[in-house]
């Protein structure tokens, strides 16, 4: 099961590795982590995307809300949240190969960054699903260069009862 | 007013409550080591910095205080690590304030550096790098709640060297700005009156049930609920390793450890009971052996007040999210009286059964001296053990009787705990007689602090069981590695007695077992720390004993008959 924990934390140095930290001594893996402000400016938002069993991620959730600067965490299941992600990627290709990459880019609503005369470099934003399949369309012209955010997401309003806070 | 940094802290440490420093000074903690000194805060300078946090742990598990563990930076903190591990393990409250080098030097690998904000994350309940002295009385304060409140443990501050001297305005009366935080860090939830009345309904239904009673009786308090309860309920009652005193070892419902060292009755009762009420323990592995075989079709109920415990190792039918003697007390409101003839009639035939014994042949045997010590200290003394064959030993044959009696490192399983502790305890609770249980092994690795009980005239009783074997590794060895014996052997101890003379304590040396009560008998009329050297039984094994990995049905109840229990 594949998980997104919404952490918020204080805004104080040395949180994030309280909470990496958590993930790697207690071996769960951690898919992706973004962290950045919020509409509080004393509290910071981290995203993480870990893998596993149900009641590990369960423990997970209760070691973290054991950490002194965390105050709150929820898991989002995916289907009743937004979640985005931004991928930047350069793609090989030459003045052959351009044009169908740009008519992928178009498909998926990429928008395009820059252009060599080897490659072109790409922007693109979306769920995870959609991220997926334009990295496979991508990856058979030869992917040379990539970063990723991590996921983002925020729970659908007015399905609140989905952010599943713990007992 | 303004005051110093290291004024603040001192101020900041007797405000709430803190009476006691252990600790050694160096570089980056001069300016404040000045003012402890001018401040006549009791201080205790220890031969290392890890037998401080020890003392700091011991004198905290038998006062149920917190003491503070003073260090310099680089090595002085660094060497607090496996004590900071070891009270997180056990929940053991201390706070450890550690010199760090001047903040605009931090990150150059300055002298004396490092990292001990990132080191000391992962064994502390919570941690701080202090920045800017106006902030120094509300990281104290949260130092403390964090380190005392919830399921309590070790929080370290680290305190650069020019924050010690800088000054700032102090006012010890302005309010305590406590950080916003989630809950479970520090409050006590109030336990759910539905699962309660679960609870009630199960004891009510249930024909054998059986109480697992851990170190959270003792911290929150209940010994006195938990008996009430029991005796009321008529459920029997096991004490986890770090549980022993939360209930009166001379009660005819305690059944005594459970788990690998267990006794036979307390495995059989958890692997025949029909509902297992855990108050305050934490399922350990030592406990449960293998999960699969752990009271298989009984009820599994688990008080406890980290929510992280809650169905953590074992899956439980009805989790209680609360402080323990909350929950006891609701408990007792409720709870009837119900006749259990039949559970206590077998449980009393497994006593008759299986008891600990052990066999005498003319050598001396550890348990005989524990039995010895349980006798001459008259069973209302301090106990505190290092980590081993003799700790097992003593938490078999010592009857605990009160909470807050028995000290051993149980968790981490940290040999060296022992003086150090035994030291800390005694500090912390001068009118009773202390005793350490310690091996040869455990003893060797924080016998430098015999230094510390000479010099402060500790009177702590050492009696080291001399097998000159790392003995538990030993047994093991012998048990499943067809003995072969790899590196566990000290047939070169130094005498332990003359060490202890050259100390300036007191030494015996005993290798005859006509000697053994007397020696001990003379040693509690000392006044002073004494070291008695048992020279006992070289080969003699911890049973019974469930194989690592083994369900504890699987329990061998000793050399002779290897046959499983069931």
């Amino acid at each position: 099961m594949r998980q997104v924990f919404s952490i918020l934390v204080n805004n104080h140095a040395g949180v994030l590795s309280h909470v990496s930290g958590l993930f790697a001594r207690r071996g769960y893996n951690i898919e992706s982590i973004a962290a950045g402000p919020t509409e509080d400016k004393e509290v910071t938002r981290i995203m993480i995307v870990a893998f596993g069993e149900e009641d590990k991620l369960e423990q997970i959730a209760r070691q973290l809300r054991k950490l002194y600067d965390v105050r709150e965490v929820n898991q989002l299941s995916y289907n009743r949240s937004v979640t985005r992600e931004l991928v930047l990627v350069t793609v090989t290709a030459d003045s052959e190969k351009r044009a169908e990459v740009l008519q992928i880019a178009n498909a998926f609503g990429a928008s395009v960054v820059n252009i060599s005369d080897f490659s072109v470099t790409l922007e693109a934003s979306g769920n995870d699903h959609r991220t997926r399949i334009l990295i496979k369309a991508l990856e058979k012209y030869g992917i040379s260069n990539m970063a990723r955010t991590g996921m983002i997401a925020l729970p659908f309003d007015g399905m609140s009862e989905d952010w599943e806070p713990l007992a | 007013m303004e005051l110093s940094g290291s004024q603040i802290v001192i101020e900041e440490l007797k405000a709430n409550g803190v009476e006691i420093a252990f600790g050694i000074p160096g570089g980056a903690i001069m300016p404040f080591y000045d003012e402890l000194n001018k401040s006549k805060f009791p201080h205790i300078l220890t031969r290392h910095e890890q037998g401080a946090t020890h003392m700091a742990d011991g004198y905290a598990r038998v006062t149920g205080k917190v003491a503070a563990v003073v260090t310099t930076s680089g090595p002085g903190a660094t060497n607090i690590i496996t004590g900071l591990c070891n009270a997180k393990m056990d929940s053991v409250p201390l706070i450890a304030i550690t010199g760090q080098v001047s903040s605009p030097t931090i990150g150059t690998d300055a002298f004396q550096e490092a990292d001990t904000y990132g080191c000391t994350i992962p064994v502390t309940k919570h941690n701080w790098l202090i920045k800017d002295p106006r902030e120094i009385q509300r990281v104290m304060r949260e130092a403390i709640r964090v380190a005392t409140t919830g399921r309590p443990g070790p929080v370290v501050v680290d305190f650069p060297k020019d924050i010690q001297v800088a000054m700032a305005e102090y006012n010890p009366r302005s309010p305590a700005a406590i950080a916003p935080t989630a809950d479970p860090i520090s409050y006590t939830p109030e336990p759910d009156t539905k699962a309660i009345d679960r609870l009630i309904d199960e004891i009510g239904r249930a024909e054998r049930p059986v109480i697992l009673a851990g170190s959270g009786i003792v911290k929150a308090g209940a010994s006195a609920e938990l008996a009430e309860f029991a005796r009321r309920s008529e459920i029997p009652v096991i004490n986890t390793l770090l549980g022993l005193g939360g209930f009166p070892g001379s009660d005819p419902l305690f059944l005594g450890m459970p788990g690998m060292h267990g006794t036979a009755y307390a495995n059989l009762a958890l692997c025949e009971c029909d509902l297992l009420i855990n108050l305050g323990g934490r399922f350990d592995d030592r406990v449960t052996g293998k999960i699969s075989s752990f009271a298989v079709g009984a009820t599994i109920v688990h008080v406890d007040i980290d929510a992280a415990e809650l169905g953590k190792r074992v899956v439980t039918d009805i989790p209680i999210l609360a402080d323990v003697r909350d929950a006891l007390i609701m408990l007792n409101a409720h709870v009837k009286k119900k006749n259990r003839k039949g559970w206590l009639t077998k449980i009393e035939s497994w006593k008759r059964d299986y008891p600990l014994q052990y066999d005498r042949d003319g050598s001396i045997k550890p348990q005989y001296v524990i039995e010895q010590i349980q006798e001459v200290s008259g069973g209302n003394g301090i106990y505190v053990s290092g980590v081993g064959q003799h700790q097992m030993w003593a938490a078999q044959f010592i009857r605990f009787n009160e909470p807050n009696s028995w000290v051993s490192s149980g968790g981490l399983g940290t040999m060296g705990f022992g003086l150090p502790a035994a030291i800390g305890a005694k500090v912390g609770r001068p009118n009773k007689e202390t005793w350490l249980i310690d091996g040869d092994g455990s003893f060797s690795m924080s016998l430098v602090e015999l230094a510390t009980a000479a010099t402060y005239n500790i009177p702590v009783k050492i009696a080291i069981l001399n097998n000159t074997y790392l003995g538990m590794v030993r047994q093991w060895q012998e048990l499943f590695f067809d003995k072969r014996y790899s590196h566990v052997h000290y047939p070169t101890n130094p005498d332990f007695a003359k060490i202890a003379e050259g100390y300036g304590v007191r030494g015996f040396d005993i290798t005859d077992v006509d000697q053994v009560r007397s020696t001990l008998e003379q040693a509690a009329e000392i006044n002073g720390p004494v070291v008695m050297n048992f020279h006992v039984n070289q080969e003699e094994n911890v049973w019974p004993m469930v194989p690592s990995g083994a369900g504890n049905d699987e329990m061998q109840l000793g050399p002779k008959d290897a046959k499983k229990l069931r």
